[in-house]
């Protein structure tokens, strides 16, 4: 580019880079400033205690804990939920043997993509009431009710859904699962409508059956679409604040229980921040979320990455 | 998917650029809201001159006329209709116009007001979302409010306000020995039956443990749930616990925790029993089915609908289940029945005071917000709190006699009275709030039989010697 140019860019640019360094950037620096100190967070008076918080932070065993869960929950939501996704996609696009050679999903696949989306176009907020309702642990809730009538389960003692504290985190990712598979799902078509039918039809001639066309055909050419979707669930496994703090309580405020079995970095941090009165300690909580993100998506975008195939 | 570009080894590409730095950037987005969420402006403005109205023994604050007041009220089970008829008096009286807030975000609204200097005037600081009082405290942000304490009742100009009140209301409001909090609402703590039921049933009010486990007994017996808790907030369920504490270990037992002994609970033979106690219920199976896991109100219904014999609370209960009580149900309110061996006698009761109202030391209008508070203490807006909240205030004989109360606050009432001066009152939860959330969590296992008593004394004892580490802690005692 000439000089010219480039002041040209810059000009447009100015605007925009400012407005993202004072909304994004500097609560990130103000952030990291605070973690050094005591503050409590109800005004302004604090002092610097260096790295103190740090040091507290990887001997707070619930703060590990907390960790840990994210680490299960973006092992686990990413992988259930693009694997169901997947699966139903292939069925609704391509799983079809109606017509000899043609390619087409299984019968009543319009259907099912609607019927597929419809959990996400409920929030978080009123999943949370939903799957309340479902989890409630006497013979009211509907897990509960359901097994009490066909005799699984004695209605003198129900199940304690998320009161179980090996069990609780399995509850939250099928709440999240349920919700995410459906959109998934339509992302999944939308890439696999655009892969050319005369490839599959070439694979059937050769005698391909269903899984070989998935895991040879589909799978590849669907692989950008799957690491799309790869870091936004990766978003929702290290948040998970919502669901963790209104489902599942005690630990009082924010959720986190029983007894801290279902603690997650955000609700920790939040209950540090605003209950305890401990917001220095929870900003460098805040900072230790955002390396760990940072280092997650890096190695996830490097894991992931592959040869592109053109068609 | 569509064409892509074919990708060279020639360093990152444009789009690649684009594409990583987007992801980037979209990963980080959950962090970002909570760090966004730590960052505050900062910055004080210290207030302008105000005019000050003459100081005298009606106007002890100096009010002047035509000034204004910003006030800012939860708005929960006792709604915020008693506020707006105080607001209206206090206009009325002294010309001052107020700014009215009825909320329950009370940490989201008034947080970033706090950090920045710009605090309301007056603030009932209550419900989940409360900032809690000891942490306002350490960060210097309450006024002391021996000032309006010690000012002249409104109602008899001989006597200070601080006279006037409920003894031992005040305690819950103490930080480091000053009351900074004003805890308005008169409430008792501790088991409530349905009168019908009982009457159905034939059974009495329990006075030991041992009857009360005979009940339980009985009820199960009859597939009703013995006892019911609010199992998704243990805070209930630690009531119970700390209350048979008192009063099998009478008021000793209930300072060493407050004081944090390191034999408040480890140790205490007080305690070992009254866990113990509480205990035998999990394991003989008579705590209503499933109530470990419900919400209150979803256990409070339950037991509305004759689902449990016995549940723990405190006087807000009626009011918070109105619709939920079917017109004949009769609430009752019962003291802790007595473990053998008791300090107290079986009519001590749990009673002290709640719903915080605090005035913020940085608040532009003092004089106001000052005089406010010691009319929230005169026996015309004591009155109009109870009609239109359906609760008592802390001002002794502060409601007229013409207003009927239900029968469950009736029977609260009656039981306080026989209580005299036998009543006590828990401050750590006020004091040490991740204490409380230690032990309440601990609560949790011990209802859910993940853990025995003495697990439980463990945990409870390591979260007050916890406490007492934070050197802050020196300044809260009692004697």
């Amino acid at each position: 580019m000439r000089k010219g140019q480039y002041q040209f860019v810059a000009g447009f640019l100015l605007v925009p880079v400012a407005l993202y360094l004072v909304f994004v950037i500097w609560p990130y620096i103000q952030t990291f400033g605070y973690s050094l100190t005591d503050w409590k967070g109800q005004s302004q008076t604090f002092s610097f205690v260096g790295l103190d918080n740090y040091v507290a932070l990887f001997q707070d065993d619930i703060f590990l804990g907390a960790i840990w869960h994210n680490i299960l929950f973006l092992v686990f939501i990413p992988v259930i939920t693009i694997l169901l996704a997947l699966f139903f996609a292939f069925m609704v696009n391509a799983g079809g043997r109606s017509r000899a050679g043609g390619v087409s999903g299984v019968a009543g696949a319009g259907f099912y993509k609607i019927l597929y989306f419809f959990p996400q176009v409920l929030s978080l907020a009123i999943l949370s009431v939903l799957f309340g309702a479902v989890y409630r642990s006497d013979s009211g809730g509907m897990l509960n009710g359901f097994l009490v009538s066909i005799g699984l389960v004695d209605p003198g003692a129900p199940v304690e859904w998320l009161n179980e504290p090996n069990f609780v985190l399995w509850a939250l990712i099928a709440v999240i699962v349920w919700h995410g598979v459906g959109f998934y799902l339509v992302l999944f078509s939308a890439a696999m409508q655009s892969i050319p039918r005369d490839i599959y039809e070439a694979a059937l001639i050769d005698g391909a059956g269903r899984a070989q066309s998935f895991f040879k055909i589909t799978l590849p050419l669907l692989w950008d679409a799957v690491q799309t979707a790869w870091v936004y669930l990766g978003i929702v496994a290290m948040d998970m604040f919502i669901l963790v703090s209104t489902m599942t309580a005690p630990g009082g405020e924010f959720g986190g229980g029983p007894d801290h079995a279902s603690e997650t970095m955000s609700t920790y941090l939040m209950r540090n921040f605003l209950i305890y009165g401990k917001s220095g300690y929870a900003c460098a909580m805040g900072v230790v979320m955002l390396l760990l993100t940072l280092i997650l998506s890096v190695v996830t975008l490097r894991a992931t990455r592959r040869e592109r195939i053109e068609f | 998917m569509g064409s892509t570009s074919a990708h060279n080894n020639e360093g990152l590409g444009r789009r690649d650029l684009i594409k990583r730095s987007a992801a980037l950037g979209l990963i980080s987005v959950p962090t970002m809201s909570f760090l966004s969420a730590c960052a505050s402006s900062g910055g004080d403005d210290s207030g302008d001159k105000k005019p000050q109205g003459q100081k005298s023994k009606d106007n002890p604050f100096g009010v002047a006329k035509g000034g204004k007041i910003d006030v800012v009220v939860f708005k929960g089970g006792y709604g915020d209709e008693y506020a707006k008829a105080w607001e209206a008096a206090f206009n009325k009286k002294w010309g001052v116009t107020a700014t009215h807030t009825g909320t329950q975000e009370i940490t989201g609204k008034l947080q970033p007001r706090f950090n920045a200097g710009n605090p309301p005037d007056i603030v009932d600081d209550s419900g989940a979302q409360k900032i809690k009082i000891d942490v306002l405290h350490k960060n210097g942000q309450l006024l002391d409010l021996a000032e309006v304490l010690d000012a002249p009742s409104v109602d008899d100009p001989s006597k200070k306000v601080r006279d006037t009140l409920i003894p031992g209301t005040l305690d819950p409001g103490l930080q480091e020995g000053k009351v900074v909090a004003l805890n308005y609402i008169y409430t008792v703590w501790g088991l409530w039956y349905s009168g019908k039921l009982f009457k159905e049933k034939g059974w009495t009010e329990p006075k030991t443990w041992d009857e009360f486990l005979a009940i339980c007994k009985e009820a199960t017996a009859q597939g009703i749930g013995g006892l019911a808790h609010q199992g998704k907030y243990p805070y209930y369920i630690n009531v119970a616990i700390m209350d048979l504490i008192a009063k099998k270990g009478g008021l000793d037992a209930m300072k060493a925790i407050d004081n944090l002994d390191p034999k408040a609970f480890v140790g205490s033979d007080a305690a070992k029993e009254a866990v113990e106690a509480i205990y035998e219920v999990v394991e003989k199976g008579y705590l209503m089915p499933g109530t470990n896991g419900l919400t209150h109100t979803e256990s409070q219904t339950r037991w509305n609908q004759y689902k449990a014999a016995f549940i723990t609370c405190g006087s807000w209960l009626e009011n918070e289940q109105l619709k939920q009580t079917p017109a004949d149900f009769d609430m009752k309110f019962m003291p802790m029945p007595l473990l053998p061996g008791s300090k107290m006698p079986y009519e001590a009761i749990r009673a002290g005071s709640g719903e915080p109202f605090i005035i913020p030391a940085k608040a532009k209008n003092l004089a106001e917000a000052k005089e406010f508070m010691r009319l929230m203490l005169s026996k015309e807006w004591s009155t109009s709190f109870a009609k239109e909240a359906n609760s008592l205030t802390i001002l002794a004989d502060g409601v007229d006699p013409s207003v009927k109360l239900r029968p469950g606050t009736q029977s609260t009432v009656d039981v306080s009275k026989k209580a005299g001066t036998n009543t006590f009152r828990y401050l750590y939860t006020e004091w040490y709030s991740e204490m409380d959330t230690a032990i309440q969590n601990a609560s949790n296992e011990l209802m859910a039989k993940r853990i025995q008593p003495a697990e439980w004394l463990k945990r409870a004892q390591a979260a007050v010697d916890k406490a007492a580490k934070d050197p802050a802690s020196k300044n809260n005692r009692r004697d």
